[in-house]
């Protein structure tokens, strides 16, 4: 097999893709040189380092840590299936088209108005400690149960609105051809609006997702000790942050893919949808 | 230019009338031989030692709970804590004008750094662990760990630290009753943690946890007037824990102030003024049983 001579335009892409990544390298290096040659000569920078970057501190803490963080990822992940029927609920509500549903959409609309206008921690408090507080027995009354609930209609809200902005942007000629075909309204809405608008939103969705793994942490408000609970303890305990830096460690591990992977969903859509890439 | 010069004729002419005030004062209150300096501004100790001059600034929690401050309004002087600051404040020669208050929360004034204030006193229990990043004062108080539970709930009743095994207990963050749950009573359940009391008093009322563990006092008070059907199970011995739970002052970590401030706490203890505030905003410490170990 003969290898293809490289035509002049190849060639000069090829130059112009080496001359970016050598200035890419050479600013990246110059921005790490000044942060690890300056920051260590500012003259409180050892007091710093001793509450903020204590090594054996962060080695003590981080086991427990560790564990706290197993309960972050429950609530998160049972709280997520809810999130994202009870959006998708909401959401095909406030784009339905019948006059008789009328009651139904403007409850969808005050739904997302106002659990979106409070901030969550006032859901948490007022649903985690208010709804136990009507008399109810252990297990129902679990400030883990209301906690999440308060978390799912919260967050249901924001995703509803990302998947109304999904089905709105499916032009409305898809509509048209799904009913020209003889399929019902339910039918387009299934087959022909849905896929399209879902796959639209996914890097949205996930954008949310990471917010909400953040948020879980406000369910410690109400009792449950989770990861960011832990290491305020530790931090007063000790009167050294080190464990909040050591729980950011731990939400970076999972976030940082998180949002990789959000990053190389929008551009493989991207790369689907529009064409060559300007320079 | 002109309302300038008016406005330092001002400052100038009241700069010479305080000058004068504080001669003709110091001259009596040398004659009767008190160290105190002119108008209540502190004494020959706290000179130069207070965070503004000539005023005492005093930090206490945001908010204040009762019985340690009534009605979170510390300049008042009612409650156990406002009379004990305003009994140190008269020691040290500050008048009650001279006296400011600011708010921090229970965690922020153990903490690194700066302080915004001369001393915070929010019922801190003196350990080994803060007195790395702050300094305390002497006792001014001394309490048991209480635990504070509903009338009719399996916690009521408990005699030993056995029958509290299979409860779930809550508590403040930061606090010397959180590690009191963690270290000395190690329930079988993980314990709830929230930022005040105030979180700890609402998950009891709506039965997420059986028990608060909190200093006597608190605890008498929660019972008392907070929530209805609350008991104080009982108390817990002054040894049950390594460090007993003694209140103290908390000043920035070196403060010359602290010896000014012992000093003045020393006689408040000698004179009996201490033993009057007790007896006057907290409940007898016998009123509750002890739980034995």
């Amino acid at each position: 097999m003969t290898v293809e001579p490289l035509s002049r335009r190849q060639l000069f892409e090829r130059a112009q893709r080496r001359k970016s990544t050598l200035i890419a390298a050479a600013s990246t290096s110059l921005i790490v040189l000044l942060v690890v040659v300056l920051i260590p000569k500012m003259p409180r920078w050892d007091r710093v380092r001793q509450s903020f970057f204590n090594a054996e501190r962060f080695k003590d803490s981080f086991p427990r840590l560790l564990h706290a963080f197993v309960l972050d990822i429950k609530i998160f992940a049972w709280s997520v299936p809810f999130i994202v029927v009870l959006a998708l609920l909401v959401a095909i509500t406030r784009n339905s088209r019948s006059p008789a549903l009328f009651p139904l959409r403007a409850f969808a609309i005050a739904y997302t108005d106002i659990m979106r206008g409070v901030p969550v921690l006032l859901w948490i408090y007022l649903i985690g400690f208010g709804v136990p507080g009507l008399g109810m027995d252990r297990p129902w009354n679990s400030p883990l149960l209301w906690g999440s609930v308060a978390l799912v209609l919260t967050y249901a809200a924001y995703v509803a609105e990302v998947f109304r902005a999904g089905i709105d942007g499916v032009h409305e000629s898809q509509r048209a051809a799904a009913r020209s075909l003889g399929l019902s309204n339910m039918q387009s809405l299934r087959f022909v609006v849905l896929p399209q608008a879902i796959r639209k939103v996914i890097p949205p969705l996930m954008n949310d997702l990471v917010s909400l793994q953040k948020d879980v942490a406000l369910v410690s408000l109400i009792g449950p000790v989770e990861i960011l609970r832990q290491a305020g303890i530790d931090k007063s305990k000790f009167a050294n942050f080190t464990p909040y830096l050591a729980a950011a460690a731990i939400f970076l591990l999972l976030t940082i893919p998180l949002t990789r992977t959000t990053d190389w969903l929008i551009e493989r859509e991207r790369r689907r949808t529009s064409g060559t890439r300007v320079r | 230019m002109r309302r300038f010069l008016i406005s330092l004729a001002v400052v100038s002419s009241l700069g010479l009338a305080a000058c004068g005030s504080s001669d003709t004062s110091s001259d009596t209150t040398a004659a009767g031989g008190d160290a105190k300096l002119a108008g209540g501004t502190g004494n020959d100790c706290t000179t130069d030692k207070t965070l503004t001059a000539a005023t005492l600034t005093i930090g206490t929690g945001t908010p204040a709970f009762e019985p340690w401050v009534v009605g979170d309004a510390p300049e008042k002087g009612e409650g156990f804590e406002a009379a004990v600051a305003y009994a140190v404040a008269t020691e040290l020669g500050f008048d009650n004008e001279h006296v400011s208050w600011v708010r921090t929360s229970f965690d922020e004034a153990v903490q690194p750094g700066k302080k915004n204030f001369d001393f915070n006193l929010q019922q801190y229990s003196i350990t080994e662990e803060r007195k790395k990043t702050v300094s305390f004062s002497d006792a001014y108080y001394t309490t048991n760990q209480a635990i504070v539970g509903f009338a009719d709930s399996s916690a009521a009743g408990a005699k030993s630290v056995a029958d509290l095994k299979g409860l779930k207990f809550g508590a403040q963050t930061g606090t010397t009753s959180l590690g009191f749950i963690t270290d000395v009573i190690k329930p079988d359940a993980e314990p709830f943690v929230y930022d005040d009391n105030a979180g700890a008093k609402a998950a009891l009322e709506a039965k997420q946890i059986d028990a608060i563990v909190v200093d006597l006092p608190t605890a008498f008070y929660i019972a008392a007037v907070e929530i209805e059907g609350a008991v104080v199970i009982g108390q817990f011995p002054a040894d049950a824990n390594a460090t007993p739970e003694q209140f103290g002052l908390v000043f920035d970590l070196e403060n010359p102030l602290v010896a000014c401030v012992n000093t003045a706490l020393a006689t408040l203890k000698e004179n009996g003024t201490l033993a009057t505030i007790e007896s006057t905003w907290l409940s007898d410490k016998t009123g509750a049983p002890v739980i034995s170990l």
